[in-house]
């Protein structure tokens, strides 16, 4: 196995310190939307110009670098275990760099580590995959959207929620709604439905690693999806909570099979910021994204 | 764009209404969740007795906070081993978190600027209307952009806290916000939370 620990630093440095192309072009596109001279609009402009300077400085875009969270995908013989010490080093040597802020708190003493390395921090999930490539996808996800993240079990009287797409639909704008500005709006949704609790929330994320432009290959879903971004933009909630046209930048959703007694939608919500980033091993050459 | 020097007059603020741009220039310094606590429990509440360098920073803070800023914020620091703090991305962080201490804290330490993100509720208007003071919304995620305003870190306390909790004093130029919530009982969360909420409603009964 190769000495990945450099690679995976650089890894960690363009996602912090930069945005996906269609996340940035989705800005642009909303920025253009919001009415001149509107607080919704400087907030857009705000936000372009320090993706910019980020980019430029190599500097986090987001002073919230957030959870590392990796999904690691190897092929069959590799040591996961050699993997995880080569990431846990590559994060600490990013933070060392100041790529990354120290973000790891002990919740018990509530002493930070100072290295982004603790228990079960960062997070990292691997799968074994047919081939010879290995391939990490990493997210940072910042508190203030991961705070905003919800889980509805259906039926919900409340809002009026069956077990059906129906149902899904009404508590997943709810979750726009009581996330307001708070989770850094312009947000991605990802909406797993069903599940089990845990499961639900980690396909939830996995989901946001899809193109914003992409379409979901079920029918049912991708229509979903479209009329979500619309709804969810109809609350007028806007860019930092300002108020203004663009809410959500998008939605994206994952179907699993569920008990027949839970039927949960659970929506991980993730800030304008939304930083992911891959990158290839192929024989001796690391490509990235 | 309105530009405020810190510390501000209860003038300059009265002159501040919901959706103002600010510039704000001068020493303010950070706090979020672990300083809000220590505030409340050592010295309003005082349910936990001082201790260690407690009394010290309270007295270095005092004057920087009468007639200052509070800002809600987490940032990534350069320089640490040698102490040559440089700011390197300070963007806002939730201010939501603070609400059950920021209203005692403001009248405690007469501080009359909240600088954070995603707005703060009642407890915290009722202090704006009297202290008087006001809620300066930065924008969440421009952390490189806010950094460059940050002109010089000029000391920092508590940094047991851990980085991103300690209170950071830094003297900035040309800060960028908006007023969210100003001394007369107006906050923009209040209108887009009922605005918002009229449209879910709609869209709940389709």
């Amino acid at each position: 196995m190769p000495d990945l620990i450099e690679p995976l630093v650089e890894l960690i440095r363009r996602t912090s310190t930069d945005l996906p192309p269609d996340v940035e072009q989705a800005l642009t596109a909303a920025c253009e939307r919001e009415a001149a001279g509107s607080a919704a609009r400087g907030a857009l402009e705000a936000i372009l110009q320090n993706v910019e300077l980020s980019r430029r400085n190599s500097t986090p875009i987001c002073q919230d670098t957030g959870t590392p969270i990796f999904y690691v995908r190897h092929p069959a013989g590799w040591s996961t275990r050699r993997l995880r010490e080569q990431i846990r080093a590559a994060v600490a040597e990013a933070t060392q760099r100041s790529y990354l802020r120290p973000n790891a708190v002990d919740a018990l003493t509530e002493k930070n580590s100072g290295n982004n390395l603790g228990e079960a921090f960062p997070t990292i999930h691997f799968e074994e995959i047919e081939g010879d490539e290995l391939i990490v996808d990493l997210m940072l996800k910042g508190g203030g959207c991961e705070n905003v993240g919800a889980q509805y079990a259906l039926p919900n009287s409340t809002l009026g929620a069956g077990r059906d797409l129906g149902g899904v639909r009404k508590v997943a704008l709810d979750a726009v709604h009581k996330a307001q500005g708070q989770g850094c709006a312009p947000g991605i949704l990802g909406v797993a439905i069903g599940g089990d609790r845990g499961a639900a929330y980690y396909a939830s994320k996995e989901t946001l690693f899809r193109k914003l432009e992409d379409t979901h290959p079920d029918p049912q879903l991708a229509a979903l999806e479209t009329r979500l971004t619309e709804e969810a933009n109809q609350l007028g909630i806007g860019p930092m909570g300002f108020g203004g046209q663009t809410t959500v930048l998008g939605v994206k959703m994952a179907s699993m099979h569920r008990l027949p007694a839970s039927f949960f939608v659970t929506v991980s919500y993730m800030c304008w910021a939304h930083r992911r980033r891959r990158m290839v091993v192929r024989d001796d050459a690391v490509i990235y994204d | 764009m309105r530009n405020l020097s810190l510390p501000l007059s209860d003038e300059a603020i009265r002159e501040l209404q919901v959706g103002d741009p600010v510039a704000l220039s001068g020493v303010m310094v950070t706090g979020r969740d672990a300083v809000h606590k220590w505030m409340v429990e050592t010295f309003i509440k005082k349910t936990r007795p001082p201790q260690g360098d407690d009394l010290a920073v309270y007295e270095a803070i005092k004057p920087l906070l009468a007639g200052g800023a509070i800002y809600h914020c987490g940032p990534v620091v350069a320089g640490l081993d040698a102490k040559q703090y440089r700011f390197v991305a300070a963007g806002p962080t939730t201010s939501s978190r603070e609400e059950p201490y920021q209203g005692d804290v403001m009248r405690h330490f007469t501080i009359k600027a909240v600088i954070g993100k995603g707005g703060m509720g009642p407890k915290t208007l009722a202090a704006c209307q009297t202290v008087p003071g006001a809620y300066l919304h930065a924008i969440g995620g421009a952390a490189s952009l806010i950094a460059r305003t940050v002109e010089k870190v000029l000391g920092v306390h508590k940094l047991g806290f851990g980085v991103p909790e300690a209170m950071w004093v830094i003297e900035v130029r040309n800060f960028p916000a908006v007023v969210t919530m100003d001394a007369h009982g107006h906050s923009l969360h209040v209108e887009v939370e009922t605005h918002s909420k009229a449209e879910l409603d709609r869209l709940l009964i389709v």
